[in-house]
C-alpha cells in the first residue's frame, strides 16, 4: 500500500492557542481513515489543513511524496463534504453535482452523462430539477456526497457529516457511505466525536485530544488495547484502576493480585489496568475474585448496567443477569479481559464511574430498575 | 396562519393603518385628484397630454439616475465585498466611516460640493497653485452625477454588505475547494447570492436620484432641468399644481414599473436570501 497523504509535524495555533501539537500521520490510499476525538481536539483543523482551507504554522503536508503546503484548495485532488452540506441555494441538485465540472468547463453530454452517474450512486435519480433547499436532511448530504465525487477526487474529506441526521438514518448512511467507499476506491477522510461510528466504518481509527493523537490504529486495535486511560474511557466504556506491576503475566489492582496477559513492563511498575464493562462476570459472593455492593442498576435493553461499589471504587459492569440494588455480588474477570497501560497524564481522570448515575440520567431516557 | 386576527392584533395595528392613511394613502389621491382635475376643479385629461413638453426632461433624468446607478453599484459593489471580507473589528470601522457623512445633512454635503467644485472654489484654488490649468465642473451633468454618487452611494454600498457579511463561509469553501478559484468564488457564488442586496442597492440609489432637485440645482448650475426641478417649479405658483400632480404620478408609475421589473429579475435568478 502506498502512502497517499502524510502529514510532518503540523502545528497550528489559533490566537495564541496551540489547537495542533505536533502531529504525525500517514494516510495510505482507499483506506477508510477516521479522527476521533471530543470537540476541540483539533480534528477538524486537521481535516481544513488536508483539505486546503488553513495552512499550518509548522510542518509539511505532503500528497504523493509531494509537499503541497502552499497549493490552494481549488488545486487539490481532494474534495469535502462539509458539516452542514453547504450546497448552493441558488442552484438545483442537478448543477450543485455538475458545479466542478462546469469550472472545469466540460462539454455538457460529459455533464450530463456523469452528474446521471452519481445521483444513481447516491440514491437520488429523478431528483435532478429539484431546489436544493427543499429536500430533507439525508437528500442535502447526498448531494454533498455526490458534488464532492464527482471530479473523481483522490481523498474524500468528511466533516461529521451524519451530525445533524437521526439516528436511524444515520445508521442508514453509515453503510451507505461505506459502501461508496468501496465501491469508488476513494481515500476517505472521515471526522467524528462518535466513536460507535468510527468503529464500525473505518480501517483505521486516530484518536485525538488536546491537538494531539493519542493512538492510531484498527478499530478492534484501539478498541482491545488502548494506549492510555484517554482511549480507553472515549472507546467504549472502561473500568481504569490503579495497579502495580508484580511480573510478566501478573498485575496486583484491588487488592489482590490477577493472571493477565501483559508483559515488558518493570516490576514494581505502576500501571493503569483496564477492564471493559462487559468483560466482567457477575457471580455469587463467595465465588468472586472480588466483591462489592450494587449501587444501581440500569436496563439499557440488550443487557443491564450495574454499578458496583467495591472497595471505594465504583465498577461499572454489562450483565445480561439482573442483580437488585444494595445486593452483595462477587465478580470474576478473566485474564485476557484484563489490558495494562502505562501511566500517561490522562491517569486517574477517567474510568471511575462514581459519578456517572448523575451522567447517565441527563444524557438518556432509560429506565432505572430496582428503586 | 390565522385568518381572523384578535382584537388586539387590530389594535397595535392601528396606529400604523392610522399613519398610512393620513401620510401615504391621503397624498396619493391628492396628487391622483390634482392629475386629473383643472385649475377650476373640473375632470381633465389636459395634464397628461402637457407632459409631452417635458419628454427631454424625463429622458435626461433618467439618463443620468442610471448613470450614476451604475457608477455607485461599480464602485459600491467592490466595496461591500472588501468590508464584508475583512476581519469583523475593521468591518465595524469601515462601515462606520461609510455612514459618517449621512451624518451631515444632503443639502449641506450638496452645498460644500458646489464650494469645492465651483469655477472660484476650492479645487481649482489648488489647481492654479501648482499650475495645472483649471476645470469647468459647476453646471456639467457629470458634476450633477457626481453629486448623486456621493450622496447615494452608502444606500448601495449598505444593503450590499449585509448580503455578503450574510453568506455562509462554507459556501464559499465550497466553491474552491470544487476548483474555483477567487474570481470563480466571486462570479459563480458571491454575486448570484448577493443579488437581492443588489436589487435593495439598486433600488435605493435610482428612486432618489430620479427624484432629486437640489442637486441639479446646485451643481448643475441652472443649466438644465431634471424632473424635479420641474416639479418643484410647478408646485411654487398654485395655477400649475394640476401638471406638477401630473408630473409626479407619471414618475411614479415609470418608478414603479421598473421596481416591478427588477424583482421579477431577481426571482428569475433565484437570489432569495435562503
Amino acid at each position: 500500500m502506498k502512502k497517499i497523504i502524510e502529514l510532518k509535524n503540523i502545528s497550528k495555533e489559533f490566537e495564541d492557542e496551540r489547537v495542533l501539537n505536533s502531529i504525525n500521520l500517514d494516510i495510505y490510499d482507499k483506506q477508510f481513515v477516521t479522527l476521533l476525538g471530543p470537540s476541540g481536539c483539533g480534528k477538524t483543523t486537521t481535516l481544513r489543513i488536508v483539505g486546503g482551507f488553513e495552512t499550518p504554522d509548522e510542518g509539511e503536508i505532503l500528497f504523493e511524496g509531494r509537499k503541497i503546503n502552499d497549493v490552494p484548495a481549488h488545486k487539490r485532488h481532494i474534495n469535502t463534504v462539509f458539516q452542514k452540506y453547504a450546497l448552493f441555494p441558488h442552484l438545483n441538485v442537478f448543477e450543485n453535482v455538475a458545479f466542478a465540472l462546469r469550472v472545469q468547463k466540460r462539454p455538457n453530454d460529459e455533464v450530463v452523462r456523469r452528474v446521471k452517474e452519481m445521483l444513481e450512486l447516491v440514491a437520488l435519480k429523478g431528483f435532478e430539477r429539484k431546489n436544493v433547499t427543499k429536500l430533507s436532511g439525508g437528500q442535502q448530504q447526498r448531494v454533498a456526497i455526490a458534488r464532492a465525487l464527482i471530479s473523481h477526487p483522490r481523498v474524500l474529506l468528511l466533516d461529521e457529516p451524519l451530525g445533524a441526521l437521526d439516528l436511524k438514518l444515520r445508521k442508514d448512511m453509515q453503510n451507505e457511505l461505506k459502501k461508496i467507499q468501496k465501491q469508488t476506491g476513494i481515500t476517505f477522510i472521515y471526522v467524528t466525536h462518535d466513536q460507535e461510528e468510527a468503529l464500525s466504518m473505518s480501517d483505521v481509527v486516530v484518536v485525538m485530544a488536546d491537538g494531539q493523537i493519542q493512538q492510531i490504529g484498527t478499530p478492534t486495535d484501539i478498541y482491545n488495547e488502548p494506549v492510555n486511560a484517554f482511549v480507553a474511557d472515549f472507546i467504549g466504556e472502561s473500568n481504569i484502576v490503579d495497579g502495580i506491576m508484580n511480573d510478566d503475566y501478573s498485575v496486583t489492582f484491588s487488592g489482590r493480585s490477577f493472571e493477565c496477559v501483559d508483559k515488558g513492563f518493570k516490576k514494581g511498575e505502576a500501571v493503569d489496568v483496564v477492564v471493559r464493562p462487559e468483560d466482567v462476570d457477575v457471580v455469587k459472593k463467595e465465588d468472586g475474585m472480588l466483591c462489592g455492593t450494587v449501587t444501581s442498576v440500569t436496563f439499557k435493553g440488550v443487557h443491564y448496567e450495574i454499578i458496583v461499589d467495591i472497595d471505594g471504587f465504583k465498577w461499572m459492569i454489562q450483565s445480561t443477569d439482573f442483580v437488585g440494588v444494595d445486593e452483595e455480588i462477587g465478580v470474576y474477570i478473566e485474564p485476557d479481559a484484563i489490558h495494562i497501560m502505562r501511566k500517561s497524564e490522562y491517569s486517574g481522570q477517567y474510568g471511575d464511574y462514581s459519578t456517572f448515575s448523575d451522567e447517565i440520567d441527563e444524557l438518556s431516557n432509560t429506565e432505572t430498575v430496582g428503586d | 396562519m390565522n385568518k381572523t386576527k384578535s382584537g388586539l392584533a387590530r389594535f397595535a395595528a392601528a396606529p400604523h393603518i392610522v399613519w398610512t392613511v393620513m401620510f401615504i394613502v391621503a397624498p396619493l389621491l391628492f396628487v391622483a385628484y390634482y392629475t386629473f382635475t383643472n385649475a377650476d376643479g373640473a375632470f381633465t385629461f389636459e395634464n397628461i397630454f402637457a407632459l409631452k413638453d417635458h419628454i427631454t426632461t424625463f429622458t435626461l433624468s433618467i439618463s443620468l439616475s442610471v448613470i450614476a446607478t451604475f457608477i455607485c453599484f461599480l464602485i459600491g459593489y467592490p466595496l461591500a465585498y472588501i468590508i464584508a471580507r475583512s476581519k469583523e473589528s475593521s468591518q465595524k470601522i469601515m462601515v462606520m466611516l461609510l455612514m459618517l457623512p449621512m451624518w451631515t445633512n444632503l443639502l449641506i454635503r450638496t452645498y460644500s460640493m458646489m464650494a469645492i467644485m465651483d469655477d472660484g472654489g476650492f479645487l481649482n484654488v489648488v489647481l492654479r497653485y501648482f499650475n495645472l490649468g483649471e476645470v469647468h465642473l459647476i453646471g456639467t451633468k457629470g458634476a450633477v452625477i457626481f453629486g448623486m454618487v456621493y450622496d447615494f452611494l452608502p444606500y448601495m454600498v449598505l444593503p450590499i454588505y449585509t448580503t455578503i457579511s450574510k453568506l455562509d463561509s462554507n459556501l464559499l469553501e465550497a466553491a474552491s475547494d470544487l476548483g474555483c478559484n477567487n474570481f470563480g468564488v466571486l462570479t459563480k457564488i458571491i454575486l448570484p447570492l448577493s443579488s437581492s442586496g443588489v436589487i435593495s442597492g439598486i433600488t435605493m440609489v435610482f428612486v432618489p436620484s430620479i427624484s432629486t432637485f437640489y442637486i441639479s440645482q446646485k451643481l448643475g448650475g441652472g443649466t438644465f432641468e431634471l424632473i424635479g426641478d420641474t416639479i418643484e417649479r410647478q408646485f411654487q405658483n398654485s395655477s400649475t399644481y394640476n401638471v406638477g400632480a401630473a408630473i409626479s404620478l407619471v414618475m411614479m408609475v415609470l418608478v414603479l414599473i421598473s421596481l416591478a421589473i427588477m424583482n421579477r429579475f431577481t426571482e428569475g435568478e433565484g437570489g432569495s436570501e435562503n
